[in-house]
């Protein structure tokens, strides 16, 4: 699924939303948490997941193409972990059997 | 791990502010509804298998994860962790960037 897939299913559900509006909706939805996110705040949506801001260390990785030692400054980097619902909705469907805990 | 969490109190509340602004008004309420149609819709995606590609903001992806042998970690004992499939964050370069770039106070972690 598409972003444009995504608001054509919405403005199917809001019918007093011209298409527009619900696209300036979304907008602001994904706005709204990447500003967070680069506040170093934190998004929690019970349910759905919560996206937050992890640490990576500084390390000294390669270049790939010429082999090159570089390093590679710490920095943060956004992070999703999926809410309880989410994550059985999506294994419910899972190949093989029911998971046991 | 942060001091200040974001939930759908505030996402609602933003969406209101510009709902105001816009020409057709919503509710509150209907913002909130607004919010869980967006997260249903992704969710019911997700379900089915499907990649969610929001562009600007990054992709949610179903992996498909082997069984492998885990560890109980008060035990200690081996136990069997079925296949199972799981969703994945891969965070747009823009958003990336955006987060990475962010002034923050100490380090963390």
């Amino acid at each position: 699924m598409l972003r444009s897939e995504l608001l054509t299913h919405l403005h199917a559900q809001f019918p007093t939303l011209t298409l527009r509006a619900t696209e300036a909706m979304l907008d602001v939805l994904f706005a709204e948490i990447s500003a967070a996110l680069e506040r170093g705040e934190r998004v929690e949506l019970r349910g759905f997941g919560a996206f937050s801001v992890r640490q990576r260390k500084a390390r000294t990785g390669r270049n790939p193409r010429t082999g090159e030692i570089v390093s590679v400054d710490q920095k943060c980097v956004p992070f999703f972990k999926p809410g309880k619902d989410l994550r059985e909705r999506v294994n419910r469907a899972a190949p093989g059997e029911e998971h046991a805990r | 791990m942060t001091e200040t969490t974001i939930t759908r109190v505030e996402l609602v509340e933003a969406l209101l502010a510009s709902a105001e602004t816009g020409r057709s008004k919503l509710s509150r309420q209907e913002c909130a509804r607004f919010l869980e149609a967006a997260l249903e819709s992704i969710s019911q995606t997700l379900a089915a298998g499907d990649v969610v590609k929001l562009s600007r903001f990054g992709n949610f992806v179903v992996r498909a994860k082997r069984q492998r042998v885990g560890r109980n970690p008060k035990t200690g004992k081996a136990v069997a962790i079925t296949p199972r499939r799981v969703v994945t964050f891969r965070p747009s370069p823009m958003l990336r960037q955006q987060v990475g770039a962010a002034p923050r106070g100490q380090k963390r972690l």
